[in-house]
Formats: C-alpha cells, structure tokens, sequence
C-alpha cells in the first residue's frame, strides 16, 4: 500500500473540517467527495490521487459524529489516515467502514508533505521510502481487527444474524 | 472495590453483574433515536445488506432536526425517504413538523430519557441524555444501522473522570459557563474515550437543564459520554415527563476513576470560547471590545425555556444594537409553545430579534442565520470550529443564553451581569 502524504501538522482537524454541514443534505460518496477538506484547504481534491495519505496530529476527526467525514476521504482517494490520535466516534466510523485510521504518536513531525510512504499492515509500520526511515504504528484493537476483516460491521452483522 | 454509574449501566445492559473499564461488552440499546442527516445512510445500509425489519420498532424514535422545516430539495427528499421508512417498518414514534425540534431536547422532553436507560443516536450530542442518569452517547451511520438491526452494540467500556463542582455560582454564571470552563480547562480531548460524571454542590441545585447544558458539551471535551447521578429533581422532572419504568443507578462511594478534579465555580465570571476551538475560554471581560454582527440564541446546548427565561429576563425593554442581528430559535415545539405562553416570544420581538421555529439549523452552518465572510455571531451553541456556522471565514463565540443576550443589546461581547 504505497501513496503520498499529505501533511496537516494541526491537532484536532474536526469533522465540519473535513466535511462542511452545509454539504450533508448528500450521502453520496463522490459528492461529499468533491467538498473533502475545503475549508481547512481548497486545494484538497486536486492534489490527492488515489492511495493517498493524510498524516495529522491529535484527535483528529473531532467534533460532529458524521460518517460522512469518512465518505468524503475515502470518495477523495485517501486509503488511510494517520494521525497521533484519532476522536472516539471517527475512530469507530472508519474501522466500521474498514477504512484505516492509523496511530502514529508524532508521525506529523517526523513525515513531510509529499514523501512517499508504504503501510505495511502485516508488521505495522509505516515505511518513509522518500525519508528511508520506518515508523511502527499502534496495533488495531481486537474489535477492530474483527471488523475489518469481516469487511466493515455490516459485513460482520449479516454474518451473525445468518 | 466499587463502581461507577457508568459501568453498573453497561453492566446491567450486557447481562453481567461488574464490568470493568477496557473491557469489551455488547449492550442491549433501550432507545436508538434517529434524526434527518444521519438515518438516511443508516436505511441505505439496512436495504444494502437485505435487513428487512428493525430489531424493535418501539425502541425507535425518530426526530428530524438538522434541516427541518425542510431547507431544500435535496433535505426534502432525505426526510421524505425516512418518513416512508418509518411507516414500512411501523415506527410510529415519529416527531414530524407540528411536533417537531431540536432532538436532544425534544427527547427528554417528551419522556424517552429515564434513568439507567442506554440511548444511542447518530449525532454527538447525544451525551446531553446523562443528565438524567442515563447512559447516551453518539454513534455513526454504520453503528445506527447495527443497532436497527440487532438491537445491540459493542462498547469499551470507558474510564470515568469525576468533576466535582463546588462552592456557590454567582449571579450572571450560568451551567454553560461552567462546562466552557472545564473544556477550557482540559481541552477538545481532555476527555477522549472517558465518561465524565458531574457532581458536588452546584450540580446539586443546578436544574435539570442547566445540567442538560453541561452534560451536552462533554463531546467537546473528546467525552464518550456525560453523565449525573439521579437525586430528586432528576425523579421529579422524570416523573412529569415519562410513564416509562425505570432503574436508578448511583456510583459507589468507593468507585474508581481515572482522575478527579475539583473545580470552585465560587470566583467565577460569565466567559467565552472564542474562535476556533471550544477549549479557547477566557472570561468576558479579557476578551474586551468584540463588535458582533449576530447573536444566536438556541440548540441542544441552550435553547430550552430556562434559557429564553433569561434571555428575555435582559431583552425586556431594551432593544437589539444597530447593525446586529439577534435570533431566538426555541429548542421544541413545546418550549416555543411555552415561551409564547409566558410572553417571552413578544419580548424578544419586541427587542428587535426574530423567533424561527425549531431547527439545528444554523448551529451547524445549514440554514437560517449563515454567517458571511468576515462576520462574527456570539451563539448559545456548541461549536466555534472554523466555519461552523457559515464561511470559513466567519466567527463564532460561544457563551451562556444571558452573554449572548447581553451581546446583542450591546452590538458587542459583553457581561451579562450589567444587565440582570
């Protein structure tokens, strides 16, 4: 899993960041896609491609608990977040949506804007290729770890209920 | 070793006699509520994955707040697609316009919150519901569409940080000041992954929805939940409210918490969290001469009859500044009808301000007093995050009922206190 970082050093980037409510009368994935992140930084869509990164600081994803904000990122092309703290409720969105939220205590400062980076899940680090330096993440809680391979919770839920 | 209100609720509601915090418990949810924005995703994923029945439809509840009165097509057809919804699955607990408002409001209100009830809702704010001694907490789209489906969800069980609030609150301080205090004391993630019980002496006599204000704002402090041990007033506003039974559980003297803090609200002047964080509180007066363009009175936070009381209590004969905007926007249906009742609504009309009927409307930037680019509103809501109410590049000031009323009349940010 290989991608660019895009770096927003700032702690507590919140969901009316990453998806304005004005946008939310949309549950479409590619609509809420277009609006990502346009209010911290317009130029957002254009420069992610699909695989991407944003790599941020603490809690990232506070405030409103619409998964819309997940949507929106992954409608982007972001493949994972990783942060040095994630708030509770996005933290849930995104391993329900199988959507990688990744813990990295003071990954902001040690990944530049623009370095590529590898994620390699199996070991749980995060390869630096530009910097040529290597960061071990925090595990997936067992819940997690159960829901995303299941597929997301739905997936886990149909599964049960069978 | 003892526990808390918390872990005896979760306890109770996973078929275990003690649970500890860290743990993983799958609970039985007594009240799923289920408001405009985030249901329709929550149906879309019930029909994806071919559930055709809710677990219970009678522990549905559904409240559409956020763009209600339908604000535009699109809205329209959301809430029109949960009205059908509704119907094909025989809920009939359905708060459609007439009976409409703000759904943390209008929940307790209408009885569904009784003590040691677990209540989820795709909306952060559904923390507001500790105050009764229950446990509540938001969830999003995917976690909603479980519960509908199972009836159950899995929690960890969180720490809790105990907030002793002591000492006497003094005149012009109200429970919003002291919730902006504790979130400006510990921070947007103070309290991330924990629940942060309420209590002491000022709790005590605090009413019902004063401590609604505190425990509504725990989300803004990271908090899993907020929540408030029942006393008397919380069994009498219970009791007026519901017909619902209930189990009343109290923390143990010797329950453990992560942290305890006591906070002496004695000294303690009306502040403001301004822009961009709810953790920036300074007290009104450090903030110094802050010209506004609009005052927004109501939400979740502080838009119950307590709330226009006061309000009104500093609006009556005087009026809104020039070149400010005031608007008053009743939390329910029922505070709008009691707020015309007791002539509050004449008064605010009067002073120059208008009266909209419930909506979360422009709290969250949707409709019904946008902020233009460079303009600044002080609000009883919740959240200052950068364009939370309108352009990124307005500005939102958070504070008490009386501050944004005293602000509007002043065409500035200023002490309520001059004014009661």
């Amino acid at each position: 899993m290989k991608g660019i970082a895009h770096v927003y050093p700032k702690d507590h980037i919140n969901t009316d960041e990453i998806i304005p409510a004005r946008y939310l009368n949309s549950d479409q994935e590619a609509e809420l896609a277009r609006h990502a992140m346009e209010d911290l930084d317009i130029n957002f869509t254009q420069k992610v491609c699909p695989g991407d990164f944003i790599v941020s600081g603490d809690d990232f994803g506070c405030g409103s608990s619409r998964e819309h904000a997940v949507w929106a990122l992954r409608g982007a092309g972001i493949r994972a977040v990783i942060a040095n703290s994630f708030a509770r409720i996005f933290y849930r969105n995104c391993i329900n949506n199988g959507f990688l939220a990744i813990e990295c205590p003071g990954a902001a400062r040690k990944i530049n804007d623009g370095d590529r980076l590898e994620i390699d899940l199996v070991n749980g680090k995060i390869v630096n290729l530009t910097q040529k330096q290597a960061y071990a993440f925090q595990p997936f809680p067992e819940f997690a770890r159960e829901i995303i391979a299941a597929g997301g919770l739905m997936e886990k839920i149909k599964k049960e209920m069978v | 070793m003892g526990a808390t209100i918390t872990e005896k609720i979760l306890a109770a509601h996973c078929g275990r006699d003690k649970v500890k915090p860290g743990e993983l418990v799958n609970c039985e949810i007594d009240t799923i509520m289920c408001h405009d924005v985030t249901t329709t995703p929550a149906i879309e994923m019930l029909e994806k994955y071919q559930i055709p029945k809710v677990w219970d439809p009678e522990r549905v509840v559904i409240m559409p707040d956020h763009f209600v009165p339908n604000k535009d097509i699109q809205s329209a057809e959301m809430v029109a697609r949960i009205r059908r919804w509704a119907q094909a699955q025989g809920i009939r607990k359905f708060y459609d316009i007439g009976r409409h408002g703000v759904c943390h409001a209008l929940l307790p209100e209408q009885g569904f919150v009784t003590p040691g009830k677990t209540i989820v809702c795709g909306d952060s704010h559904t923390c507001t519901h500790g105050a009764l001694g229950a446990f509540a907490t938001g969830i999003g789209s995917t976690d909603l569409a479980a519960t509908l489906a199972t009836g159950k969800l899995w929690f960890k069980v969180p720490e809790s940080m105990l907030f002793v609030i002591s000492g006497r609150l003094p005149e012009g301080v109200y429970a919003k000041d002291i919730i902006l205090k504790i979130i400006g004391m510990i921070g947007v993630d103070g309290a991330l992954y924990r629940a942060m019980e309420f209590c002491g002496e000022v709790i005590d006599d605090l009413s019902v929805e004063g401590r609604m204000t505190i425990c509504n704002m725990a989300i803004e402090a990271g908090g899993k939940s907020g929540i408030i041990n029942p006393d008397d007033p919380t069994l009498e506003y219970v009791r007026a409210h519901s017909s619902e039974n209930f189990t009343v559980y109290h923390s143990d003297p010797d329950a453990v918490y992560s942290c305890a803090m006591e906070i002496d609200v004695s000294g303690m002047e009306p502040v403001v969290a301004v822009p961009h964080l709810p953790s920036n509180v300074k007290s009104v007066r450090q903030v110094g001469d802050v010209p506004i363009d609009q005052a927004y009175l109501g939400s979740c936070t502080n838009g119950r009859i307590e709330d226009l009381r006061v309000a009104a209590q500093i609006l009556k004969g005087r009026t809104v500044a020039a070149n400010t905007r005031m608007l008053v926007v009743p939390a329910t249906t029922e505070i709008w009808k009691q707020a015309n009742r007791e002539g509050l609504i004449d008064i605010f009309m009067e002073a120059g301000a208008t009266v909209s009927t419930p909506t979360c409307g422009a709290c969250l930037g949707g409709y019904m007093g946008i902020l233009a680019a460079g303009e600044r509103c002080i609000s009883s809501t919740n959240r200052n995050f950068v364009g939370r109410m309108g352009s990124p590049k307005s500005e939102v000031y958070l504070a008490s009922p009386a501050t944004v009323a005293a602000s509007a009349v002043a065409g500035k940010i200023s002490d309520p206190r001059q004014y009661l």
